[in-house]
């Protein structure tokens, strides 16, 4: 089964995307933070994460570093949640190794549509 | 798949109006001169959760309101802005829109969207009028069109109207044609050829080529030729890298954004031309394409049907900003949602089913033990009827535990409100408050709002002095208003002090005359007097106040404290300060009880309400011509009410007062007596609303259910004044006080 860490501190969000992916079949597990997402990731494989940028005590960003870091994550997609559509966040989520984004607000569909796209 | 998004509206909305918590307690903090960068941060990441938020959900008033308050939040957590005392209060003020708009979206009201935009632009005007407003970043996601940098009219040949904000570094010298694939789009453009030749590292960005071409493999026929010349021999090959670049021939009616939007996240990680391809004989004048990337300093030579988008290209800042898509059918599927909840500690439910447990085992026993019993058993039978009481009455304690909300909740508001009102009436106040982690039931919470907030205001109106008088007074200017709260027995004790000027008597009476509440100086204690400011109509400030204001006295605050089975008092003292003691009941579900009997029926009196009972002699009773029966009790004349007269009971013990009980119970600040045949004894009853199963009912204000499984009615004292008093135009109104006068409060030393 594909898996997919999800990261967001909104609850609401996390819900929607959690839900919205449990929905079509993937394995989803969430965490409320980049701490907490890293710890995760560093005990289990991953095919894809999708990650929230601002979010208090490691953000989006670090959180994506942190991962490239990872043997396990240098080629896993990872996409950013993020509500900046400007360059220069897309810029510096591209510098830290993000594969993608999904600008917020999005809707389920285009949410699915994305990651399906992005999982082949 | 369609999901019905409405079901995260509650979470959304909850966790909303917690980051807007977060938001006014961080800038009130700031406020007081703290900045934070961890502060700012917080309140930025709460605000740009209930943007993203409010976005995909559905409400694009708050999104779209909220992005402006982020704006200048994101700027001062830049250093770009510098925060100032203006700029925080219009964050206060954003915050109480956010919080309505919010409201409004979750109750389908409808908003002043005039109103939203004025104070967005208000915000938009703090950030444009810093004097570093030029160092924001390019990036602000909705640059306000004024910014944008003009083109110039000579080097740009029409700019499409359909242009995009795109910000170009002033001082360019040419601007090529703005972006426009729509002349084309009728054209005999068959397709696109594209070239794309990914840079060595693409892959370490989790991107896959073949997951690009595949993606545009969907949108049309494609032809794919790989191009291999880059392999390097393999000893020197990276096996991370990418080698292998594309030749593509997409064949469809396209349009231009579908493909950009395949190598949206990449374009930054290779060489990428994308050229629209003609049937034959349009090929020989291709018109200028989509020009939605320019290098500043090598324009494209007109003619040119080819953009190179490369690594350093620059492309349109604005597209998809999503707040300019303003989805009115969006709102369509929006739900109101209104229903309540609360947040339990996972703690409080683990030990619930702990208990949920005990009870299963202690009922399996019994159910057991009842299959073939003997009498022999009867001790066993005893222990698990014991066993079953108390885990029951555990069970009991933990679900009200559920209830329990800590008392911070009706608390947190008063920061906010204590610093605006300061600024407002140019008071220096300083709020302390203390425990706030002390449980009360969600019911008592939410009541105990209003009343708290008039106290408070009060407190500040009338009771804190100006800086000035204070000086003069030999008193530090800051004045000091204290919220505690604590368990004392079986309430709860919330005290509101301030070290203000106190109350002052002289102006009480004489207003207290002048309203004509009391006829004339009757030599009433201090607390007596303190006690006049409850009565209906009272204010001792000639103008009503705005803050004080909103039609409510002190009397509906203690009416209020009343209904919630609590009291209030007060104490004060001139020229040091005035203490409010409010003592409330941890819950409105359960009460401690007199059980009373008339003629038939049993009544239960709140034991709060009961002053004591007695059984009265003939000497004590006095008729009053025009006020009925009354009671002289300690020098206090006190009305009687027979409770079998204004309940229409027919059958009582007895008629005679002095052969009946008297209970003399204080409601809304007064006394009566109220007649009665028997008291039965005490006891915790579990209360159940009349009002949501039948009725509401005069002097009644709930009912439950008795050990032998009769129903017994809780009375109310204030109600059963008011039907008192209703009946004094009917047949019983010669016994009956016309009118429980306001007196009688604090009439112990007068005479009637």
């Amino acid at each position: 089964m594909t898996s997919i860490l999800t990261v967001d501190d909104s609850v609401s969000m996390r819900q929607m995307v959690s839900f919205t992916l449990k929905g079509a079949g993937y394995e989803v597990t969430e965490a409320v933070d980049g701490i907490e997402a890293l710890d995760i990731a560093k005990t289990r494989h991953f095919d894809l994460v999708v990650t929230d940028v601002n979010m208090p005590n490691m953000d989006g960003i670090t959180l994506i570093k942190q991962l490239r870091n990872l043997a396990d994550f240098r080629f896993t997609p990872i996409l950013m949640l993020t509500t900046e559509s400007g360059p220069e966040r897309k810029q510096e989520g591209k510098a830290a190794g993000a594969t993608g984004w999904i600008v917020k607000p999005f809707d389920p569909d285009r949410l699915l549509g994305i990651i399906n796209k992005v999982l082949g | 798949m369609a999901i019905d998004m409405s079901q995260f509206h509650q979470v959304f909305f909850e966790e909303s109006f917690e980051g807007l918590e977060i938001m006014e307690s961080g800038l009130l903090d700031m406020d007081h001169g703290v900045v934070d960068s961890e502060e700012i941060n917080a309140i930025f990441r709460a605000a740009h959760s209930i943007k993203g938020g409010s976005g995909t959900f559905g409400f694009s008033e708050v999104a779209s309101y909220t992005h402006a308050v982020e704006t200048l939040l994101d700027a001062m957590r830049n250093g770009t802005y510098e925060v100032s005392q203006e700029a925080v209060t219009a964050l206060l003020e954003s915050v109480d829109l956010i919080r309505n708009l919010l409201v409004a979206a979750r109750d389908g009201a409808e908003v002043d969207m005039l109103m939203v935009k004025e104070k967005s632009d208000d915000l938009r005007e703090i950030l444009n009028n810093s004097n570093n407003a030029q160092t924001m970043p390019a990036a602000t996601p909705e640059p306000s069109p004024a910014s944008t940098p003009e083109p110039s009219p000579a080097s740009t040949p029409e700019p499409s109207p359909a242009s995009t904000l795109e910000s170009l570094p002033a001082g360019t010298p040419e601007q090529p044609p703005a972006s426009t694939s729509e002349p084309l789009a009728t054209s005999k453009k068959v397709g696109w050829h594209i070239v794309f030749r990914p840079l060595a590292h693409l892959s370490r960005t989790g991107n896959d080529p073949l997951r690009i071409i595949r993606e545009l493999g969907g949108l049309g026929d494609l032809q794919v030729e790989v191009d291999i010349s880059a392999i390097p021999e393999l000893s020197i090959m990276e096996p991370e890298s990418c080698y292998l670049s594309w030749d593509l021939r997409l064949t469809g009616d396209i349009p231009q954004a579908a493909v950009d939007d395949v190598f949206d996240w990449v374009e930054d990680d290779c060489d990428l031309v994308v050229m629209p391809t003609y049937s034959e004989e349009e090929k020989q004048e291709p018109e200028p394409v989509a020009v939605d990337v320019v290098q500043p300093l090598e324009p494209p030579v007109v003619e040119q049907p080819v953009v190179e988008r490369r690594k350093d290209g620059r492309r349109k800042a604005n597209r998809r900003t999503p707040l300019d898509r303003r989805d009115s059918d969006r709102r369509a599927g929006q739900v109101a949602v209104g229903s309540s909840s609360i947040r339990v500690d996972v703690e409080k439910v683990d030990s619930l089913i702990n208990m949920v447990g005990e009870l299963v085992i202690t009922q399996s026993m019994l159910s057991m033990m009842g299959e073939d019993f003997t009498i022999d058993r009867v001790d066993r039978l005893k222990d698990g009827l014991d066993q079953l009481e108390r885990h029951t009455r555990d069970l009991q304690e933990s679900v009200m535990q559920i209830r329990m909300l800590p008392i911070s909740f009706a608390f947190n508001r008063f920061p906010r409100m204590v610093h605006d009102l300061g600024i407002e009436l140019g008071k220096q106040v300083e709020l302390k408050m203390s425990g706030e982690n002390t449980e009360v039931d969600k019911s008592v919470i939410e009541k105990i709002g209003d009343p708290l907030v008039h106290l408070v205001r009060n407190s500040l109106d009338h009771g804190i002095e100006t800086p000035e008088q204070r000086q003069a007074a030999g008193k530090p200017e800051t004045a000091r208003v204290e919220l505690i709260a604590q368990h004392r027995g079986g309430n709860i004790i919330v005290e509101i002090r301030d070290d203000g000027s106190g109350l002052d008597t002289e102006r009480i009476l004489e207003k207290a005359e002048e309203r004509g509440l009391i006829t004339e100086e009757q030599g009433l204690s201090d607390k007596q007097i303190y006690e006049l400011i409850f009565q209906p109509g009272f204010s001792t400030v000639d103008a009503v106040s705005d803050l004080s204001g909103r039609g409510v006295g002190m009397d509906v605050v203690r009416r209020n404290i009343y209904e919630l089975g609590g009291s209030i008092g007060i104490d004060s003292e001139k020229g040091v300060g005035t203490v409010f003691t409010i003592r409330l009941p941890l819950t409105l579900a359960i009460l401690d009880g007199q059980v009373i009997s008339v003629g038939g029926d049993t009544y239960i009196m709140p034991l709060v309400s009961i002053v004591e009972s007695f059984q009265m002699r003939p000497e004590m009773l006095n008729m009053v011509a025009g006020r009925g029966e009354t009671v002289r009790l300690r020098g206090e004349y006190i009305p009687i009410i027979r409770l079998h007269e204004i309940f229409k009971i027919e059958d009582p013990k007895t008629v005679d007062l002095c052969s009946g009980l008297l209970m003399v119970v204080e409601g809304e600040g007064r006394h009566c007596g109220l007649f009665v045949d028997d008291l039965i004894g005490q006891q915790q009853v579990v209360v159940k609303s009349l009002e949501s199963n039948y009725q509401q009912v005069d002097g009644i204000s709930g009912a439950t259910i008795l050990g032998d499984g009769s129903v017994a009615l809780i009375l109310d004292v204030p109600g059963i004044f008011h039907l008192a008093r209703g009946s004094g135009t009917t047949a019983m109104a010669e016994d009956m006080p016309m009118e429980l006068s306001e007196n009688e409060v604090v009439g112990s030393g007068k005479h009637v």
